[in-house]
This record gives C-alpha cells, structure tokens and sequence, in this order.
C-alpha cells in the first residue's frame, strides 16, 4: 500500500503546486475600501438581518448586550440581529478563519493590538469607519485616547494613527483593589501617594499579613502588575510612546527600575509564595476568601467581587507620586464593534454600532453592573465597589491618565517579556535581563514596520 | 499446489491474491475520507510552512527560513527538547511500571484482579482535559501533594511543599508525572493480554529449573512480550511527542518557557502571534520527528525483520 499512497501524495503535491499561490492571496477582496455614500435610514433598508459575533457573555455584560440587541430590534423592527456569542478566548481562534471565509458575519468583536485588529486591517477584513465617524461623531464622543486604541494604520502596523475601525462600549481599567477590613485592622489610612502605598505594603508585611494576592500562571498578570508600577515610575506619556513604537526602549532606567520594584516586592514576600504556579482566575477568588490586603487587577472582577465581598472591598486607581495629582493607570475600553469588509448591510451595521455606543447605551451598562466607556447621562451605579470603580475611571477620564496595555507593543511580547517576569519573580533573573529579551523583540518587530 | 499450475489457469486470469485493479474501487471511500481530511491538509500544512503568512493577509515566500527559524530559535529548540524529556515520562516510565506490576500480576493470584484493571486503565478513558484540571488541584498551594508534603515537614523533613507547576525546575516533570499516571493502564493492559498467551508450561519449566521472580521475568515473561512493548512504546511516545491539551491547561507553556512543546508552539504561534507559516513548519517537523522516533522505536522492540518471534 505504501507505493500508491506515496503515489498520491507524489499526485497532491503536483495539484498543489499547479493551483499554488501565496496563501491568503486567492478570492477578490474588496481591500477595506471605505464607502463613498452613508445612508443612515436604517428603516428603509428592507428586510435585514444582521450577523454579529460578540464575546460579552459574562453575567452583567451578557445582560447588557441581550437589552442593547432587544432595543434596536424594537427601534428598526426590519432588522433582525442574529447574534453569535463567544467566550474572549474561542472568539480569538474563530474568528481569523471567519474573516477569511467568503461569508462573514457582519458586525464583529476584533481585539485591539497587532495580532489582531493590526492584521484584520492590513488584509482589508475591517471597513474603515471614517464616513459613518463624519455622519455618527464617534470620535466627536469619545476622548481621543480611546479612539486612538481602535484606529490603525492601513498597513496594520502602527496604533493610533489612521482610520477609526471599531467603538468600543466599555472601560476597562486595572487598579488596586482593597480589603477595607483588613486595612483598617492594620490601622493604616488608604494611600494617597504610591510612596504610602508602598509602606501599606511593608506594614501589612510586618504585621504576618499577605500583602498582595497574587496569581501568575499564565504570564499575564504580572505584565499587568508590571505597567501599573511602570506606569507610575515612567509616567503616561514615554509609555505610550514606547507602547506605540514612536520611541524608547524597554532597558530605558525607567521602565529597569519598575521590574526592580517588581522583584523587590517579590522578593520581600509582598506577593504570596509561588504566584507563578496560581492561576489569574484564583486570584480574586482568593481576595475574596481574606486573601491579601490589595490585589492589582482588573475592574472586569469588580462586579463579582461585590457580590462576595459587598462593603468589604475597595478599588482605587493606584495612588500618584504626590498626593492629589492625576492618577495613571494601564487600560483602555473593552473590545470594539468593527463592521467587516464583506458585510452586505454596512449601513445598517453602522446604525447599530451607534446604537449600542449612545448614551442611552451607556446607562445599560451601568444599569448591568458594568463600567460604561462614557459617563452615563442618567444612572449611577449602586454597590460600594462598582461606584469605587466608575469614580476611579472618571478621575482617570478627566485626568487622560490611561495608558494602553503593554502587550499591545508586539504581538510576542506575552512571551518575550511576561516569561522573563516570571523568571524575575522566581528570582531567576535580573531587572536588567528581564527587559533586555523584551527589548530585542520589540526592535525586531519595529525593524519589520 | 496443483491449483496454481498454468494450465489451470484461464486465459488472461492471474494468480489469486494477486492484486487487481478493482481493489482500489473497494477502498475509495475510505481512501478518499483519508485524502481530503488527512493527506490535502497535509499537503497544505506544507505549503503554508513555506511562507511568512498570518493567516489573513497575503502570506510571501518564505522558502525554508520558517525551518531555519524551527531549529535555530532557542525556545523552539528547548520545546522540542521538552516533548524527548516528557517522552520518557510517558512512554518509559510507564512500561517499566507496568512491566513490574504485570510481573506480580502474573505470579500471584490477585483477588479482583478485574477491578484492578479497570481502576489502572480509568485515565485512559477519562478526557485529558479533565485530568489536566484535576492534576492542576492535585499540584496546586493546597492541593494534597503539599498537603502530605507539608506533614512530613511538621515530622521533621525538610520543606518540600512548592507551587509544582510554577516551579522552573520542576513544573516540567509535574507534567511529565501526569502523563505517566495517564499511560500507567494504557501499557498495563496491552502487557497483561501478552502475558495471556504465554503458555502456562514456560513458566512452570522456568520455576522447575529454579528461576527466582527475576530470571522468570526476563527469561520468560520479557521476550514473550516484545510486540506489545513495541504498540505500548509507539501510542505513549507520539502521545508525549503531541501532547499539547495539558500543557495548554496546567501550564500555559510556563513558567517562563520551561514547559512549552511544540505542540503548543503550533497553537501558539498560529493563534496568538498570528505566525502561521512558522506554526505550520513546526507541526511538519514534529510529524518528521515522530514518524522518525515511532519507526525507531519499532525496529529496536521488534528487533530486525528476521528474528521476529
């Protein structure tokens, strides 16, 4: 059997060859070209039905979603949204290969970075959203440096530069959550200066209690942790431009000294023992058990964590150097809606992104327990915790204090630097060390721009 | 035989057995499932390893360098290190259990040996996934490995609780120990259906001739099982040589990078850093690398073609 089987392969291998092209280069792609006319008449558009993949399938952000699809199909009873919901990660494998399909659907949620949004625009999968921006005013709406998150160059190379692809309705910010109980019962006030925070720290050290709770398994975490103290001993803007690539690098003192004050809190048992071998979802599982008196993370964790823990637990943006300065924080919005290239309803499409964006859409989303990008004309938030967070973001907001994610600097850099943070943690490596691996993928992708 | 004289033969007929066209009529069903969902994804997987592509642009030529990156990057080449080093977890470590278990098995009559077996073979039947979450417990800051760690400290031992799979040193074997409880039942099975047929005279002679537990073992019991070595030698390999499910769940290819194997890599740089013709160079090389070890494997359990047993 052996020789007709390499017979046919010998057959495939021919057949390859003669339909060969560089993959990715088959069927007529409209290139992301972006429409000469607008129609914002969404009723008249007929009989529409409206794909859209989405990832929001959290308890509050679900519920959000559901009412926002609810009233626009009640707004425009013609259109019909049909929705395709995915967790964050299925949604990132999936939808590479439904973009490139020859029927995509037509509104979709596309991550922010060059692994994602940055190749879904070279390739011309997104439509350009500068003229539904001139009839909507998206970028009239939201601050620039959330606008600038969903824009990318038509080459897919350069962030925060070029067209509008995606609005985004949600902000995302990582701060410092508190155990007021424990706090209190260390006798400390809440910091007000990075400097306090870091005593806070000490003093809950010395007294026999976990400072930080910290997981780490997955590398991420500490990249978080990372630009957070970055944040604070490099200041918003040589991050956003390092984060950008329109200058620095990762070995500069600065950015050196943040992962030493990683490895020194690290190394004084401010984080609990072994945080590489935790996992990101324990984390605030243990928090809420009386785990540490601060966790970093997420305000994704805030509405869970006002469950379990209701008055018990604080957020702040972390404290600035002097006290009552701006704070600066690592964040940015939640994934944004993008209309894909093929999509036969673009203008339909776009009404709904409006739709889902507009203020009403905002008091949603307070009105589920999230934290509206924009701040909600008419609703506030109710429990200790979320009103913690939307105050922490309209601080951030007035102040421009978000600085975008680090990992969006390379698509790699999940590897090349949350690894070596892992190691610094462990004790393995050096500050120095540690940044120069990030350093040397960063020129290499920029070497590539 | 007088059958297959020429002048019993019709015209034009061949000797029966013989291999005739028609036959590849009788396996175009099965043959075509196999070319359309094996051989041209294969044969694309190659093509694609060809160029710089990522997986939505237009990909360009690449030639080898997705090779050359293959076996010259440090963290590839640890990755493919990693899968040799959980091969020995997987597929030695196991058989050399199993051949001890099958050793008391076969000289001693268990009581519920049925039940015994079953309990053996239960990981294998279990989806990885779920073994994967539940090791993750078995290892983690509280999880009963350092809880019976722990103890013995409290009797005077040294420390040896740690985060295992977080740990440099050690989250690889963690790892690796997993597979090995996996391929424990897998091994023991093929091993005691061996030991079966081996006619139950052989093991009587050996004893009469005063062999001990290990001389009966190696006269008699090892030789007779040399195939079943082989199948258990050649599943357990390509399944330390693909594993990817436990990694992507215990250990995400961390700490650092000291449990990544190609099999995540392919993932990795396919999903997360949108390299596809890299990932696609790997899966090739590491479908090179164990069609090579599994072929190795089978000539040195099965010995040269002429001294089969």
């Amino acid at each position: 059997m052996l020789k007709p089987v390499g017979r046919l392969l010998a057959a495939s291998v021919l057949v390859a060859g003669a339909v060969a092209c560089a993959p990715g280069a088959d069927g007529g792609r409209p290139g992301g070209r972006a429409p000469s006319e607008v129609s914002t008449e969404v009723a008249k558009a007929g009989q529409v039905t409206l794909t859209v993949w989405d990832q929001e399938v959290q308890g509050g952000q679900r519920a959000q979603i559901e009412r926002l699809n609810a009233g626009f199909q009640a707004k425009y009873p013609n259109v019909r949204i049909h929705r395709v919901a995915r967790s964050f990660s299925d949604l990132q494998k999936t939808l590479r290969l439904a973009l490139s399909g020859g029927d995509p659907p037509d509104v979709v949620q596309a991550n922010q970075g060059y692994a994602s949004m940055g190749q879904f625009v070279k390739a011309g999968m997104l439509l350009p959203l500068t003229p539904y921006d001139r009839v909507y005013g998206w970028r009239k709406r939201y601050p620039k440096a959330l606008t600038d998150l969903n824009s990318v160059s038509p080459d897919g190379r350069s962030i925060g530069t070029g067209d509008l692809y995606g609005v985004s309705l949600n902000g995302e910010i990582v701060g410092i959550y508190v155990n007021r109980e424990k706090l209190a019962r260390l006798g400390i006030g809440p910091p007000r200066t990075w400097a306090e925070f870091e005593r806070a720290l000490a003093a809950a050290k010395g007294k026999g209690e976990l400072p930080v709770v910290f997981g780490n398994l997955e590398k991420l975490p500490a990249m978080q942790t990372y630009g957070v103290i970055q944040d604070q001993l490099a200041g918003k803007d040589p991050v956003r431009s390092l984060i950008f690539g329109t200058g620095g690098k990762w070995t500069d003192g600065p950015n050196v000294q943040a992962a030493r004050t990683l490895a020194d809190w690290a190394e004084r048992g401010y984080f609990n023992k072994d945080a590489n071998a935790v996992k990101w979802d324990d984390t605030p599982v243990d928090f809420a058990k009386g785990q540490g008196v601060f966790m970093i993370g997420g305000n994704w964790w805030a509405a869970d964590l006002q469950k379990k823990m209701g008055a018990k637990a604080g957020f702040m943006a972390p404290p600035p150097a002097q006290a009552g300065a701006p704070p600066t924080t690592m964040g940015g919005e939640s994934l944004p809606f993008s209309i894909t290239s093929k999509s036969r309803h673009p203008d339909v499409a776009a009404a709904y992104i409006d739709y889902i964006t507009s203020p009403q859409a905002m008091d949603v989303s307070v009105e589920t327990g999230n934290l509206p990008a924009l701040a909600a004309p008419s609703k506030r938030p109710e429990g200790a915790l979320t009103k913690d967070v939307a105050a922490a973001w309209a601080e951030l907001s007035k102040g421009d204090g978000i600085t975008p994610y680090i990992d969006y600097a390379t698509p790699g850099l999940a590897d090349t630097l949350g690894g070596p943070l892992q190691e610094l943690i462990a004790g393995r490596t050096t500050p120095e060390k540690a940044l120069e691996a990030a350093q040397r993928d960063y020129e290499e992708f920029l070497k590539g721009k | 035989m007088s059958l297959r004289t020429p002048r019993a033969r019709p015209p034009h007929a061949r000797p029966p057995g013989e291999p005739r066209t028609i036959g590849w009529l009788y396996v175009l069903p099965a043959l075509l499932v196999y070319a359309v969902f094996l051989l041209w994804p294969l044969v694309r997987g190659v093509w694609f390893s060809l160029y710089d592509w990522d997986g939505v642009s237009a990909g360009t030529w690449a030639g080898l360098s997705n090779y050359a990156e293959t076996l010259t990057d440090p963290s590839l080449r640890a990755a493919f290190g990693h899968a040799l080093i959980l091969a020995v977890f997987y597929a030695i470590v196991p058989c050399l259990i199993a051949f001890v278990l099958v050793a008391i098995i076969s000289r001693t009559r268990v009581r519920g040996l049925a039940v015994f077996r079953t309990v053996l073979f239960l990981p294998q039947v279990v989806a990885m996934v779920a073994v994967a979450v539940a090791w993750q417990w078995v290892y983690s800051a509280d999880g009963p490995v350092n809880t019976v760690l722990r103890g013995l400290h409290r009797l005077g031992l040294p420390d040896w609780s740690r985060g295992w799979l977080g740990d440099f040193t050690f989250a690889l074997p963690a790892v690796g120990l997993i597979g090995t409880w996996v391929e424990i039942g897998l091994a023991m099975v093929l091993f005691l259906a061996g030991v079966q047929k081996i006619p139950r005279e052989l093991f009587e002679a050996a004893r009469i001739d005063g062999a001990g537990p290990v001389r009966e073992f190696l006269a008699v019991t090892l030789p007779a099982l040399r195939r079943e070595l082989a199948v258990a030698l050649t599943l357990t390999t390509i399944a330390a040589l693909r594993n990817f499910d436990l990694v992507y769940i215990t250990t995400k290819g961390g700490p650092g990078d000291s449990t990544k194997v190609p099999a995540y890599e392919v993932y990795n740089r396919a999903f997360n850093t949108g390299e596809v013709g890299l990932a696609c160079a790997i899966g090739v090389t590491l479908a090179v690398l164990v069609f090579a070890v599994t072929a190795a494997v089978g000539r040195l359990a099965e010995g040269r073609p002429g001294e089969a047993p």
